[in-house]
Order: structure tokens, then C-alpha cells, then sequence
């Protein structure tokens, strides 16, 4: 970290940033013998622009939807020259271009069997372009595309479930964290690259920009987001459920008011009662609560 | 040939980010400091450092002033103050 | 060695000799046969590429350019709406400069589906960045991936490289190939040792955001590179006839008895075999007329096709794909060649035919010289159906 880092200072994140922290804290988990294909977005823009780059690793970016396919290539070529045993390969997005239009390409990379691991940086929605509704936007969220009015109260849609939709490829291991949590985060990380094979970590990223908080309330945020059930923390092994994080559920309004994309719900008990239930069911399915 | 764009790391000087913070800055009290290490672990920036005891620093050229530091640091050692203030840091 | 063999079986056997580290690809006709025996070499170990088989065309270019980016040589094919789809990543890979070789076994595209042979896929990518050449024979389109491969890599140039070649017509036809042996093909084409990689021992960034300061440039650097090819292609095929005792002039254009000639047709491809056909038999009966075939479409050799055509008075230019709602694709450039010069063509007139398949048949090359008169005309489609064209829509 002090001599070579990984990640370092003259990024052009906004202050505050949830995925510059979590993006920093993967690859420092993961070392300086990786190789990272990065979508567009965000964290492509802040990190490398020409003639800077923040990145210590070698790392490349090509297009919005393609990163898994190309650490596949990546991947095949060490395979090829006999470096892949030394090397981790990491693709990574955010969650447009993980969950919406990169879905088909990550979908080959984890049926292909790469040994791979992909992060997604989940911010829920398109921050990039002007935070606009990506398909792991929540519930109700307030979006440029999915604004709120008179007959609407934000997006119409669940979050996708991108975790689980990539455990049921059968790989070997799915994890979900948060940037509120970050030695989660990093035992999470090195977990994955220890296991051979594709892996998948979904971490919780707050955009203070999108989501409307103040910049130093990135961990509160992120933390909330855990303690409510609405993001739960879990790992699955091999397709069993091997960990979550349990908690002592608080009300989902707690979460919602800590930011602008929710603030029309507040005097809407109706909309935040489907809130509830949403991580009520998360609570449930994963079996969050901590026992008395 | 000009292209394609790559760029060598160590060759890479980045933006001085510390010109865009406007109103607060951390300020690091040096009391109570345990050497946790939370407040390097969670700079976005990756701009604070420091091994030992009441001796981390903050480089001010990247400090964006997020404020993420004082809110994890569990001994409550870091202030947000503000930007005209002139403390003893630099 | 000589082998009569299918097109596909060739192309699988040139690319085994320059062995490619990554493979990949995804199946679409007229493509399939090439990468089913290149699968077939990987799965008897004759070949020591990784084979990727991809979801879509569109991840079996970002294959290919994630495993060009770590320094190793790469192979791709596809035709058609599968080019279409990975266009967006042909754009990418030429920008990145990485020297990436792929067969487009030429087909139409859709609607209305239609899987046999024109070439409006590969020609609809002029603009991509990448090295076109058009083979007219399987000799050529195995010799054409030989050099595509020594010309992408060669440092003054690091640009991809497209071989195309006729879908069905090529790739499904059998012919007479010598397929260039191994040490000769390790003798022409060294070890890929790239300039730029992704390597944990020397890290770089690639794939950067440029903005106006330094877009503008970047560009630049490919238009450049892509004017200097023209010279490497006529270089780079010069080597490659002293190795393989082949007798290509250039792999810019072919001139076939165009010196005294009062009528040419300019054509691309294996319809150049039909337009030669043609021409010997009209030469027979002393009619002055001959061919120029287009080998490199990118870079187009404008120079080399004006002291071509400089002094032949009518010029038929026959193109297998539309620029739908405006001149024919080819005969653009054509024209372009001589606008401005003193000397040239006084009529140069512009065909469309053999799309979707349609045969392009002595005939139809035949009816291309008769309308070749005074009267110029643009996107005249030879071989149409006029019956067909009374139809209502909705019947």
C-alpha cells in the first residue's frame, strides 16, 4: 500500500464515494498478482482517464457489458502461457452493466467455469449517466427514469436478484457485502480468490450523489441497509448457504429516511409497509435474526 | 504511432482532488488514537497514512473531505473542521 | 502440401499452423465448419489453443480481445448478424490496436434472413479500423490469413486484420489448397511478441477515457497507420511469394487484362473467377475488355486503382452489398479515385447484384458489359425479377 499502491490518490470520484472505498478494498484483498477487466461506468471514468490512471495493477477496460467476457479471454490466455495459477483475474461493474446489460456475458463467464472472480459494485442504479432505474434499483426508489409523481411512487420493480441468479449456475461461491462493512468485505474477497472457478460478489455501494446523504454518511447508510433486511449479507458455498450476517432487524424507515431517492415515501405508511415486507421476506429466506 | 492509450502506473500523477474541498476537512486530534487502522481502511482516496499511534496523516493534496474517516474512527480522534480554520495540519 | 479440401477445412488448417493461444467463437452459417474442425484439432491435441466457446459473437470478440490484450496471438470467425452483433467490440479492438485476425465468411444480413452469400456484413464495417482483404480463390483466403497475421502484428501497424471470403462459395466449396507447411509458417510468421500486454510484473492501464485533448489523436494514429499499410501489404506479400513461391503482385488490387482494355469491371471476391471467365472469352473474339479485382477494401488503394483505370474509357464496378438511399459501397470510392484528376474513365457506371445468394451468373457478367454504354448509370441491380417486384404488399 505505501510504496505500490494498488489504488491510489488523483482518482476523480465524487467525496465520499461507496465504491471507490470498496473498490480499493477488493483489489488491495486481492493483490498485486491480479489482472482486471473493468466495464464502463463510474469507476472506469474516476479511475482512467488519459494520461492518469489509478490503478496499480495491470487492468484494461473495452466496453459497458463485456468485462466477464473478456477476463474469459484474459483468463484463457494465462491459462495458455501457464500463469494463471500465479494470477487472479477479476472482472467487475457496476450494476447495470453486471446485472442489466451484461447479465448475458457474465451468464457465460460463470457457465463457462473460468476461474474468475466478478464483483459487482451495486449503487442501484445508473450513477454514470445521471442516476437513472437499472433492474437492481429498489422498490419505490426515486430515479431520474423512475421518478415520483402523482401516480407513481418511484420504480415499480424489486430489486433483481443477481446473487442468486448466479448461484443457480451452480458455481462454487456467491457472496453479497457492503462498503459498511469493510473487513467483511475483505475476508469476503480473499475467500474468492482462494476457491478455483467463477465467483460472484455483490457489494453494497452507496452514491451519495444518487442516493442523496451526505458524503459522511456513507457508512451509516450502508450499515442500515444491512441492519433492516433490505440488504442482506450471506455467502453460498457450492450452492448452500454457508454465512449471512445476522441482525436484530430494524424498521426499514429508519433506512429510508436516511436519504432523498425515499423521501416521497415518508408520509406513504401503504408504500413503506411493502418496504417492510420486502425485508421482512429477506429476514425470512435468509434467516437474518439474530437468535434471542 | 500515437495509441493506444495505455498508461504506465508510476508514470501516472493524477488530479490534486484536495482543490475540490470546499467546506470541512479532518482534522486529526493525535489523543486518543488506538492505530486501528479504520480511517486509512476507509479513505476513498486511499490518502491517509500511518503505522503508530497518534501519527496517522492525512495528504491534503487528495482529501476530498468526505468526512468517512471521522465517522469510523471508533475513539472519536478525527474533527471535520472547517476549511478556513487553520490548524495545525497542512 | 496439396489437399483437395472444403474452404473451412483450409482456413482450420492455416489457423492451426500459426497457433493461436485463444480461440473462440460462436456458431452462425456460413462460418460453423471452420471452427467445428479447429474444436475438432484442440479436442485430438494437435492444437494447443484454448478454445472458448462463447454465448454470443459479441463475448467471442471480447475474448479474443481480452486474450490479445495478455499478449497472446488470437483467432475469431463469424458472418453476418453475428458481425453485426460483435460490432460494437470490432470497433473497441481496432481502437485498443490490438492485432486481432478474424475470417468473415460473408453473408447478407437481415431482414429478410437469408443465410447465403453478398457482402453488405464486412463492408457495412469500412469504417471499424480494421485491414479488410477479400479472397477470391481458398488459395488465397488460406495465404491471406498467413499475412493478415504477419501484417496485424508487424510493430508499424498493430491494427486487426478481417480476411473475407465468400460464404458457401468459399467456405463450402472444395478446391485444390497447398497449405503452407509448418516451419516455413514458423520461419514467415515469428512468435506474437506483443509491445503492450497485461502483465502483474509490468502493470499498465488500457482501454482509457480520452477526452477532447486527446480523442482527436488517437484516430489520427489509425488513419495513418492505415495509409502506411498499403505499402507493408505490397512489402509483407513480396516476403510471403519468396517463401510460399507464390506470385501475388501486391494485395491491393489484381489487374486482369486491363492494360488495352475499353470496358472493366471492378469486382471484390469470388465473382471475380466469373468475371474472368468472361473476359478470356470475350478477349477470344477481340473485344477489348478486362477486370480490376479488389483485394485490400481497407485501406482502399486509390492510388494503385487510378493508374489501374487511368486510361480504360467505361468502368462497370459491380458491387455485392447497397449503401441503401445512396451509391453502391465500391463504386463510391471509384468515383472518389478520379474526382479532381485529369485523366480517367469518362463513364463509370455502378451494378448491384448477387445479393442474398443470386447467382452472378457468364450471363449476368455478360448483361453487366452490355449496359456498360455511354449512358452512365448508379445502382443499376442486375439479375432482378420483374415479375416479383409487381407483387402488393400484404398479399
Amino acid at each position: 500500500m505505501e510504496n505500490n499502491p494498488l489504488f491510489r490518490s488523483g482518482h476523480t470520484a465524487c467525496a465520499g464515494c461507496g465504491q471507490a472505498i470498496a473498490a480499493r478494498l477488493v483489489i488491495e484483498a486481492s493483490g498485486a498478482n491480479t489482472i482486471i477487466a473493468n466495464n464502463t461506468g463510474c469507476l472506469e471514468v474516476f479511475t482512467t482517464k488519459y494520461p492518469d490512471t489509478a490503478w496499480g495493477v495491470p487492468w484494461i477496460h473495452s466496453l459497458f457489458e463485456n468485462s466477464a467476457a473478456v477476463a474469459s479471454g484474459i483468463e484463457a490466455a494465462l491459462i495458455y502461457l501457464g500463469k494463471k495459477d500465479t494470477t487472479n483475474v477479476i472482472a467487475q461493474g457496476g450494476d447495470g452493466s453486471t446485472g442489466d446489460i451484461g447479465l448475458q456475458a457474465l451468464s457465460g463467464m460463470l457457465e463457462r467455469g473460468h476461474d474468475i472472480l466478478y464483483v459487482c459494485y451495486d449503487n442501484e442504479a445508473y450513477m454514470n449517466t445521471g442516476v437513472q432505474r437499472s433492474g437492481l434499483t429498489p422498490f419505490d426508489t426515486n430515479t431520474t427514469t423512475s421518478p415520483s409523481g402523482a401516480r407513481s411512487s418511484g420504480n415499480i420493480r424489486p430489486k433483481k436478484p443477481v446473487p442468486e441468479i448466479c448461484n443457480a449456475h451452480g458455481i462454487p461461491y456467491v457472496a453479497t457485502a457492503s462498503a459498511g462493512f469493510p473487513q467483511d468485505l475483505t475476508r469476503k474477497v480473499k475467500k474468492a480468490v482462494s476457491i478455483k472457478g467463477p465467483k460472484y460478489i455483490q457489494i453494497h455501494v452507496p452514491c451519495p450523489l444518487g442516493w442523496r446523504h451526505e458524503t459522511n454518511q456513507m457508512l451509516p447508510v450502508a450499515k442500515l441497509a444491512v441492519e433492516t433486511g433490505l440488504y442482506p449479507l450471506f455467502e453460498y458455498e457450492n450452492g448452500v448457504l454457508a454465512s449471512r450476517k445476522q441482525i436484530a432487524p430494524k424498521p426499514v424507515e429508519e433506512y429510508l429516511k436516511s436519504q432523498g431517492r425515499f423521501k416521497h415515501l415518508l408520509n406513504n405508511p401503504e408504500e413503506i409497509k411493502k418496504i417492510q415486507e420486502i425485508a421482512d421476506n429477506n429476514i425470512k429466506k435468509y434467516n437474518l435474526k439474530v437468535e434471542a | 504511432m500515437f495509441g493506444p492509450l495505455t498508461v504506465n502506473p508510476v508514470k501516472s500523477k493524477g488530479s490534486k482532488t484536495g482543490s475540490w474541498r470546499t467546506l470541512l476537512r479532518p482534522h486529526y486530534l493525535h489523543k486518543n488514537c488506538i492505530a486501528c487502522k479504520m480511517c486509512a481502511m476507509i479513505c476513498p482516496e486511499d490518502c491517509v497514512s500511518g503505522k503508530e499511534k497518534n501519527a496517522f496523516l492525512v495528504d491534503y493534496n487528495y482529501c476530498k473531505g468526505c468526512g468517512v474517516c471521522a465517522d469510523i474512527c471508533p475513539k472519536k480522534d478525527i474533527e471535520m473542521v472547517s476549511e478556513e480554520s487553520k490548524s495545525e495540519d497542512k | 502440401m496439396k489437399e483437395f479440401v472444403e474452404g473451412s477445412h483450409a482456413i482450420a488448417e492455416i489457423i492451426k499452423a500459426v497457433q493461436p493461444g485463444v480461440i473462440s467463437a460462436y456458431p452462425i452459417t456460413p462460418q460453423t465448419h471452420i471452427v467445428e474442425d479447429l474444436a475438432q484439432m484442440v479436442s485430438n491435441g494437435e492444437l494447443k489453443s484454448q478454445f472458448v466457446n462463447v454465448e454470443s459473437e459479441h463475448s467471442a470478440a471480447s475474448v479474443v480481445l481480452g486474450g490479445s490484450a495478455t499478449g497472446v496471438r488470437v483467432y475469431t470467425a463469424t458472418s453476418s448478424q453475428g458481425l453485426f452483433y460483435m460490432q460494437e467490440v470490432v470497433f473497441n479492438i481496432a481502437g485498443m490496436r490490438l492485432p486481432v485476425v478474424m475470417t468473415c465468411a460473408n453473408r447478407a444480413v437481415s431482414a429478410p434472413i437469408n443465410i447465403w452469400n453478398d457482402q453488405q456484413d464486412s463492408i457495412s464495417l469500412r469504417d471499424a479500423g480494421w485491414i479488410q482483404i477479400y479472397a477470391e480463390d481458398n488459395q488465397e483466403a488460406v495465404d491471406f490469413h498467413l499475412i493478415a497475421y504477419r501484417l496485424a502484428e508487424d510493430k508499424r501497424v498493430m491494427l486487426p486484420v478481417m480476411v473475407c471470403m465468400d460464404g458457401f462459395i468459399l467456405t463450402h466449396g472444395m478446391e485444390t489448397v497447398d497449405i503452407p507447411e509448418q516451419e516455413k509458417v514458423n520461419k514467415f510468421l515469428p512468435n506474437y511478441n506483443p509491445l503492450y500486454k497485461l502483465d502483474p510484473a509490468h502493470p499498465i492501464s488500457m482501454g482509457l477515457l480520452a477526452d477532447p485533448d486527446y480523442y482527436m489523436e488517437a484516430r489520427f494514429a489509425i488513419q495513418e497507420t492505415m495509409k502506411e499499410s498499403i505499402g507493408y501489404l505490397s512489402e509483407i506479400s513480396q516476403e510471403f511469394n519468396a517463401a510460399f513461391g507464390r506470385d501475388y503482385k501486391d494485395l491491393l488490387v489484381e489487374e486482369y487484362q486491363t492494360k488495352d482494355a475499353e470496358k472493366v469491371i471492378v469486382a471484390m471476391g469470388s465473382v471475380c473467377g466469373t468475371i474472368k471467365e468472361v473476359v478470356d472469352e470475350q478477349r477470344a473474339k477481340g473485344k477489348k475488355v478486362g477486370l480490376l479485382r479488389i483485394i485490400s477494401y481497407r485501406p482502399f488503394p486509390y492510388a494503385r486503382i487510378y493508374e489501374a483505370l487511368k486510361d480504360v474509357p467505361r468502368v462497370a464496378v459491380l458491387d455485392k452489398a447497397v449503401s441503401l438511399g445512396a451509391y453502391a459501397p465500391i463504386a463510391v470510392e471509384i468515383k472518389a479515385a478520379f474526382y479532381g484528376k485529369k485523366k480517367g474513365p469518362k463513364v463509370i457506371s455502378s451494378f448491384v447484384g448477387g445479393l442474398g445468394g443470386r447467382d452472378i451468373t457468364l450471363e449476368s457478367v455478360h448483361e453487366v458489359f452490355r449496359r456498360l454504354t455511354a449512358k452512365e448509370v448508379n445502382s443499376d441491380f442486375i439479375d432482378l425479377k420483374p415479375e416479383l417486384l409487381k407483387e402488393e404488399y400484404g398479399e
